[in-house]
Protein backbone atom coordinates (compact mmCIF):
# COMPACT_ATOMS: atom_id res chain seq x y z
CA UNK A 1 0.00 0.00 0.00
CA UNK A 2 1.48 3.29 -1.07
CA UNK A 3 -0.01 6.61 -0.07
CA UNK A 4 1.09 10.07 0.86
CA UNK A 5 3.66 12.07 -1.03
CA UNK A 6 5.17 10.51 -4.10
CA UNK A 7 8.14 8.25 -3.70
CA UNK A 8 10.13 10.51 -5.95
CA UNK A 9 10.77 12.64 -2.91
CA UNK A 10 12.59 9.76 -1.27
CA UNK A 11 14.85 8.43 -3.98
CA UNK A 12 16.53 5.96 -1.66
CA UNK A 13 13.35 4.07 -0.76
CA UNK A 14 11.07 2.25 -3.17
CA UNK A 15 7.69 0.66 -2.63
CA UNK A 16 9.21 -2.80 -2.34
CA UNK A 17 11.19 -1.59 0.66
CA UNK A 18 7.95 -1.27 2.61
CA UNK A 19 6.18 -4.20 4.26
CA UNK A 20 3.65 -5.57 1.79
CA UNK A 21 0.17 -5.52 3.30
CA UNK A 22 1.60 -3.91 6.43
CA UNK A 23 -1.78 -2.97 7.86
CA UNK A 24 -2.70 -6.62 8.41
CA UNK A 25 0.73 -8.15 8.92
CA UNK A 26 1.93 -9.82 12.08
CA UNK A 27 5.67 -9.40 12.45
CA UNK A 28 7.75 -12.23 13.91
CA UNK A 29 11.49 -12.69 14.22
CA UNK A 30 14.13 -15.36 14.32
CA UNK A 31 17.72 -14.80 15.40
CA UNK A 32 20.68 -15.87 13.29
CA UNK A 33 23.61 -16.00 15.67
CA UNK A 34 27.14 -17.32 15.76
CA UNK A 35 30.70 -16.30 16.44
CA UNK A 36 32.76 -13.85 14.42
CA UNK A 37 32.84 -14.45 10.65
CA UNK A 38 30.76 -17.63 10.78
CA UNK A 39 28.47 -16.46 7.97
CA UNK A 40 25.59 -14.61 9.68
CA UNK A 41 25.48 -11.67 7.29
CA UNK A 42 25.88 -13.98 4.32
CA UNK A 43 23.00 -16.15 5.55
CA UNK A 44 20.66 -13.22 6.07
CA UNK A 45 21.62 -11.73 2.72
CA UNK A 46 20.99 -14.96 0.87
CA UNK A 47 17.33 -15.20 1.83
CA UNK A 48 16.27 -11.65 2.69
CA UNK A 49 13.94 -9.91 0.25
CA UNK A 50 15.42 -6.53 1.18
CA UNK A 51 19.02 -5.44 1.07
CA UNK A 52 20.22 -6.37 4.58
CA UNK A 53 20.25 -3.42 6.94
CA UNK A 54 22.08 -2.78 10.15
CA UNK A 55 21.46 -0.68 13.22
CA UNK A 56 23.61 0.56 16.00
CA UNK A 57 22.64 0.58 19.60
CA UNK A 58 23.27 3.74 21.56
CA UNK A 59 25.31 3.87 24.71
CA UNK A 60 22.34 5.58 26.30
CA UNK A 61 20.27 2.46 25.88
CA UNK A 62 22.73 0.54 27.94
CA UNK A 63 22.98 3.33 30.47
CA UNK A 64 19.19 3.80 30.58
CA UNK A 65 19.73 7.51 30.96
CA UNK A 66 19.51 9.94 28.09
CA UNK A 67 20.94 12.76 30.15
CA UNK A 68 24.28 11.01 30.24
CA UNK A 69 24.71 11.97 26.60
CA UNK A 70 25.25 15.57 27.49
CA UNK A 71 28.66 14.69 28.82
CA UNK A 72 29.88 12.35 26.11
CA UNK A 73 29.66 14.37 22.96
CA UNK A 74 30.96 12.57 19.94
CA UNK A 75 30.76 9.15 21.51
CA UNK A 76 27.14 8.17 21.44
CA UNK A 77 26.96 4.77 19.77
CA UNK A 78 28.60 1.43 20.16
CA UNK A 79 30.73 0.16 17.32
CA UNK A 80 28.91 -3.13 17.09
CA UNK A 81 25.74 -3.38 15.10
CA UNK A 82 23.15 -6.02 14.49
CA UNK A 83 22.17 -6.76 10.94
CA UNK A 84 18.84 -7.97 9.71
CA UNK A 85 16.72 -8.93 6.74
CA UNK A 86 13.06 -9.52 5.98
CA UNK A 87 10.99 -12.24 4.41
CA UNK A 88 7.29 -11.82 3.67
CA UNK A 89 5.86 -15.21 4.53
CA UNK A 90 2.24 -14.61 3.55
CA UNK A 91 -0.30 -11.81 3.59
CA UNK A 92 -0.55 -12.33 7.34
CA UNK A 93 2.99 -12.91 8.54
CA UNK A 94 6.25 -11.12 7.88
CA UNK A 95 9.45 -12.67 9.23
CA UNK A 96 12.51 -10.69 10.29
CA UNK A 97 15.92 -12.30 10.68
CA UNK A 98 18.29 -10.61 13.11
CA UNK A 99 21.96 -11.42 13.21
CA UNK A 100 24.51 -10.53 15.82
CA UNK A 101 27.82 -11.78 17.09
CA UNK A 102 27.78 -13.18 20.59
CA UNK A 103 29.21 -10.26 22.49
CA UNK A 104 27.79 -10.47 25.95
CA UNK A 105 28.65 -6.92 26.83
CA UNK A 106 25.95 -5.53 24.54
CA UNK A 107 23.28 -6.74 26.88
CA UNK A 108 20.64 -4.27 25.78
CA UNK A 109 21.02 -5.28 22.16
CA UNK A 110 20.64 -8.92 23.05
CA UNK A 111 17.57 -8.21 25.11
CA UNK A 112 16.02 -6.26 22.25
CA UNK A 113 16.72 -9.04 19.83
CA UNK A 114 15.76 -11.97 22.04
CA UNK A 115 12.54 -10.50 23.40
CA UNK A 116 9.69 -12.15 21.56
CA UNK A 117 11.85 -14.11 19.13
CA UNK A 118 10.38 -17.37 17.84
CA UNK A 119 13.74 -19.06 18.15
CA UNK A 120 17.34 -18.95 16.97
CA UNK A 121 19.49 -20.53 14.33
CA UNK A 122 23.04 -20.94 15.60
CA UNK A 123 25.63 -20.98 12.82
CA UNK A 124 28.62 -23.11 13.69
CA UNK A 125 32.01 -23.55 12.05
CA UNK A 126 33.02 -27.17 12.75
CA UNK A 127 36.67 -26.16 12.81
CA UNK A 128 36.08 -23.60 15.56
CA UNK A 129 33.55 -25.30 17.79
CA UNK A 130 34.84 -23.74 20.99
CA UNK A 131 34.03 -20.30 19.60
CA UNK A 132 30.35 -21.25 19.61
CA UNK A 133 30.08 -22.02 23.31
CA UNK A 134 29.50 -18.43 24.40
CA UNK A 135 26.77 -17.84 21.84
CA UNK A 136 24.95 -21.05 22.70
CA UNK A 137 25.17 -20.16 26.39
CA UNK A 138 23.62 -16.79 25.67
CA UNK A 139 20.78 -18.24 23.61
CA UNK A 140 20.01 -20.74 26.34
CA UNK A 141 20.17 -18.00 28.94
CA UNK A 142 17.47 -16.10 27.07
CA UNK A 143 15.37 -19.26 26.98
CA UNK A 144 15.25 -19.47 23.20
CA UNK A 145 14.80 -22.74 21.36
CA UNK A 146 17.44 -23.22 18.67
CA UNK A 147 18.77 -25.38 15.90
CA UNK A 148 22.40 -25.72 14.80
CA UNK A 149 23.41 -24.96 11.23
CA UNK A 150 26.88 -26.27 10.52
CA UNK A 151 28.64 -24.12 7.99
CA UNK A 152 31.06 -26.44 6.22
CA UNK A 153 33.44 -23.94 4.70
CA UNK A 154 35.12 -25.22 1.55
CA UNK A 155 37.66 -27.87 2.15
CA UNK A 156 36.73 -28.61 5.72
CA UNK A 157 36.48 -32.27 6.49
CA UNK A 158 32.94 -33.06 7.53
CA UNK A 159 32.93 -33.82 11.20
CA UNK A 160 30.70 -36.62 12.45
CA UNK A 161 27.45 -35.26 13.82
CA UNK A 162 27.74 -37.29 17.00
CA UNK A 163 31.11 -35.74 17.83
CA UNK A 164 29.76 -32.27 17.17
CA UNK A 165 26.73 -32.90 19.37
CA UNK A 166 28.96 -34.05 22.14
CA UNK A 167 31.35 -31.14 21.81
CA UNK A 168 28.50 -28.63 21.86
CA UNK A 169 26.64 -30.53 24.57
CA UNK A 170 23.37 -30.52 22.63
CA UNK A 171 20.09 -32.05 23.70
CA UNK A 172 19.14 -35.14 21.73
CA UNK A 173 16.30 -33.42 19.95
CA UNK A 174 18.20 -30.26 18.97
CA UNK A 175 18.31 -30.29 15.16
CA UNK A 176 21.70 -30.19 13.43
CA UNK A 177 21.80 -29.39 9.74
CA UNK A 178 24.60 -28.51 7.37
CA UNK A 179 24.26 -25.28 5.49
CA UNK A 180 26.03 -23.18 2.90
CA UNK A 181 25.08 -19.67 3.96
CA UNK A 182 25.80 -18.35 0.47
CA UNK A 183 23.08 -20.52 -1.02
CA UNK A 184 19.45 -19.41 -0.77
CA UNK A 185 18.01 -22.92 -0.87
CA UNK A 186 20.46 -24.21 1.68
CA UNK A 187 19.79 -21.30 4.04
CA UNK A 188 16.03 -21.69 3.59
CA UNK A 189 16.29 -25.41 4.36
CA UNK A 190 18.11 -24.64 7.62
CA UNK A 191 15.44 -22.13 8.57
CA UNK A 192 12.69 -24.60 7.71
CA UNK A 193 14.33 -27.20 9.95
CA UNK A 194 14.35 -24.73 12.82
CA UNK A 195 10.70 -23.77 12.38
CA UNK A 196 9.64 -27.44 12.13
CA UNK A 197 11.43 -28.01 15.41
CA UNK A 198 9.79 -24.99 17.05
CA UNK A 199 6.41 -26.29 15.90
CA UNK A 200 7.14 -29.75 17.28
CA UNK A 201 8.01 -28.12 20.62
CA UNK A 202 4.59 -26.51 20.96
CA UNK A 203 2.53 -29.23 19.28
CA UNK B 1 4.23 23.14 9.09
CA UNK B 2 7.80 24.15 9.74
CA UNK B 3 8.95 27.32 8.07
CA UNK B 4 12.53 27.56 7.02
CA UNK B 5 13.33 29.84 9.92
CA UNK B 6 11.81 27.58 12.53
CA UNK B 7 14.96 25.79 13.49
CA UNK B 8 18.46 26.92 13.81
CA UNK B 9 20.93 25.90 11.22
CA UNK B 10 22.85 22.92 12.39
CA UNK B 11 24.91 20.26 10.72
CA UNK B 12 22.13 17.70 11.06
CA UNK B 13 24.45 14.77 10.53
CA UNK B 14 26.27 15.80 13.66
CA UNK B 15 23.35 16.65 15.90
CA UNK B 16 23.77 14.86 19.15
CA UNK B 17 21.07 12.36 20.03
CA UNK B 18 20.12 14.31 23.12
CA UNK B 19 19.28 17.31 20.96
CA UNK B 20 17.45 15.25 18.35
CA UNK B 21 15.23 13.63 20.95
CA UNK B 22 14.60 16.86 22.83
CA UNK B 23 15.60 15.12 26.02
CA UNK B 24 12.61 12.80 26.00
CA UNK B 25 12.79 9.61 28.00
CA UNK B 26 12.92 6.12 26.63
CA UNK B 27 9.68 4.56 25.41
CA UNK B 28 8.22 1.32 26.61
CA UNK B 29 10.18 -1.54 25.06
CA UNK B 30 7.20 -3.59 23.99
CA UNK B 31 5.39 -0.70 22.36
CA UNK B 32 8.32 0.02 20.06
CA UNK B 33 10.11 -3.28 19.75
CA UNK B 34 12.50 -3.93 16.86
CA UNK B 35 9.68 -5.43 14.81
CA UNK B 36 6.83 -3.09 15.70
CA UNK B 37 5.42 -1.94 12.36
CA UNK B 38 5.07 1.80 11.93
CA UNK B 39 3.33 4.02 9.39
CA UNK B 40 2.14 7.62 9.12
CA UNK B 41 -1.36 8.34 10.42
CA UNK B 42 -3.77 8.87 7.54
CA UNK B 43 -5.82 11.79 8.87
CA UNK B 44 -4.81 15.17 10.13
CA UNK B 45 -5.63 14.23 13.70
CA UNK B 46 -2.28 15.40 14.94
CA UNK B 47 -1.69 17.55 17.90
CA UNK B 48 0.27 20.49 16.53
CA UNK B 49 3.91 19.89 17.24
CA UNK B 50 7.02 21.65 16.17
CA UNK B 51 8.83 18.97 14.25
CA UNK B 52 12.59 18.82 14.14
CA UNK B 53 14.21 18.12 10.77
CA UNK B 54 14.93 14.58 11.95
CA UNK B 55 11.31 14.04 12.97
CA UNK B 56 10.14 15.37 9.62
CA UNK B 57 12.54 12.97 7.93
CA UNK B 58 11.16 10.05 9.92
CA UNK B 59 7.62 11.04 9.08
CA UNK B 60 8.45 11.25 5.39
CA UNK B 61 10.06 7.85 5.51
CA UNK B 62 6.96 6.38 7.16
CA UNK B 63 4.42 8.01 4.89
CA UNK B 64 4.65 5.54 2.00
CA UNK B 65 3.89 2.32 3.84
CA UNK B 66 4.80 0.21 6.84
CA UNK B 67 8.35 -0.32 8.10
CA UNK B 68 9.59 -2.00 11.27
CA UNK B 69 11.34 0.08 13.92
CA UNK B 70 14.59 -1.71 13.03
CA UNK B 71 14.18 -0.87 9.34
CA UNK B 72 13.55 2.79 10.17
CA UNK B 73 16.77 2.88 12.18
CA UNK B 74 18.63 1.11 9.38
CA UNK B 75 17.39 3.44 6.64
CA UNK B 76 17.97 6.64 8.62
CA UNK B 77 21.29 5.43 10.04
CA UNK B 78 20.30 6.85 13.39
CA UNK B 79 21.00 4.83 16.55
CA UNK B 80 18.13 2.61 17.55
CA UNK B 81 17.58 4.26 20.91
CA UNK B 82 17.28 7.67 19.28
CA UNK B 83 14.85 6.41 16.65
CA UNK B 84 12.70 4.82 19.34
CA UNK B 85 12.42 8.03 21.29
CA UNK B 86 11.49 10.05 18.22
CA UNK B 87 8.94 7.45 17.09
CA UNK B 88 7.39 7.43 20.55
CA UNK B 89 6.97 11.21 20.47
CA UNK B 90 5.47 11.20 16.99
CA UNK B 91 3.12 8.37 17.89
CA UNK B 92 1.98 10.11 21.04
CA UNK B 93 1.24 13.25 19.04
CA UNK B 94 -0.84 11.30 16.54
CA UNK B 95 1.49 11.46 13.56
CA UNK B 96 2.26 7.76 13.48
CA UNK B 97 0.41 4.51 13.93
CA UNK B 98 2.22 1.52 15.42
CA UNK B 99 1.37 -2.16 15.19
CA UNK B 100 3.19 -3.97 17.99
CA UNK B 101 4.06 -7.61 17.24
CA UNK B 102 2.08 -10.43 18.78
CA UNK B 103 2.05 -10.71 22.54
CA UNK B 104 4.50 -13.09 24.13
CA UNK B 105 1.67 -15.42 25.08
CA UNK B 106 0.74 -15.95 21.46
CA UNK B 107 4.27 -16.48 20.23
CA UNK B 108 4.32 -20.18 20.88
CA UNK B 109 1.06 -20.30 18.97
CA UNK B 110 0.90 -23.36 16.80
CA UNK B 111 -1.01 -21.57 14.08
CA UNK B 112 1.58 -18.85 13.77
CA UNK B 113 4.44 -21.32 13.47
CA UNK B 114 2.46 -23.40 10.99
CA UNK B 115 1.94 -20.33 8.88
CA UNK B 116 5.66 -19.54 8.93
CA UNK B 117 6.54 -23.13 8.06
CA UNK B 118 4.12 -23.45 5.18
CA UNK B 119 5.13 -20.03 3.92
CA UNK B 120 8.80 -21.02 3.88
CA UNK B 121 7.99 -24.26 2.08
CA UNK B 122 5.86 -22.48 -0.49
CA UNK B 123 8.58 -19.92 -1.12
CA UNK B 124 11.57 -22.22 -1.30
CA UNK B 125 10.00 -25.50 -2.34
N1 LIG C 1 32.61 -21.41 1.83
C1 LIG C 1 31.73 -20.70 2.51
N2 LIG C 1 32.01 -19.42 2.82
C2 LIG C 1 31.11 -18.71 3.53
C3 LIG C 1 29.88 -19.27 3.94
N3 LIG C 1 29.20 -18.36 4.64
C4 LIG C 1 29.96 -17.25 4.65
N4 LIG C 1 31.10 -17.45 3.98
C5 LIG C 1 32.18 -16.47 3.81
O1 LIG C 1 32.75 -16.24 5.09
C6 LIG C 1 33.08 -14.88 5.27
C7 LIG C 1 32.39 -14.30 6.50
O2 LIG C 1 30.99 -14.29 6.30
P1 LIG C 1 30.03 -13.22 6.99
O3 LIG C 1 28.66 -13.50 6.47
O4 LIG C 1 30.56 -11.86 6.83
O5 LIG C 1 30.16 -13.64 8.50
P2 LIG C 1 29.51 -12.93 9.76
O6 LIG C 1 29.15 -14.01 10.71
O7 LIG C 1 28.44 -12.01 9.37
O8 LIG C 1 30.75 -12.13 10.30
P3 LIG C 1 30.79 -10.99 11.46
O9 LIG C 1 29.57 -10.15 11.30
O10 LIG C 1 32.04 -10.25 11.21
O11 LIG C 1 30.83 -11.73 12.76
C8 LIG C 1 32.65 -14.17 3.99
O12 LIG C 1 33.79 -14.04 3.19
C9 LIG C 1 31.67 -15.14 3.36
O13 LIG C 1 31.67 -15.04 1.95
C10 LIG C 1 29.61 -20.65 3.59
O14 LIG C 1 28.57 -21.20 3.92
N5 LIG C 1 30.57 -21.29 2.88
MG1 LIG D 1 28.22 -9.93 9.86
Amino acid sequence: MVSGPSLGERPSLQSRDYVAGGASQTAVKILVVGHFAVGKTTFIGSISEIEPLSTEETMTRAAQDVDDLKGVRGKTTTTVAMDFGRLTISDRVVLYLFGTPGQVRFVQMWEDMARGALGALVLVDPERLADSFAVIDLIEQYGLDYAIAVNNFDGNPVRAEAALREALDLLDDTPVVTCDARDEQSSAAALTTLVSYLLARVG
Amino acid sequence: MNGPGDFELEATELVRPYVITKGRGLPDDDQLSLITLVTAAPEQVQRPLRLSPEEQRLLDLCSAGYLSVAEIAGHTRLPLGVVRIMLAGLTEAGYLITRPPVARARLADKELLEEVLSGLRAKFG
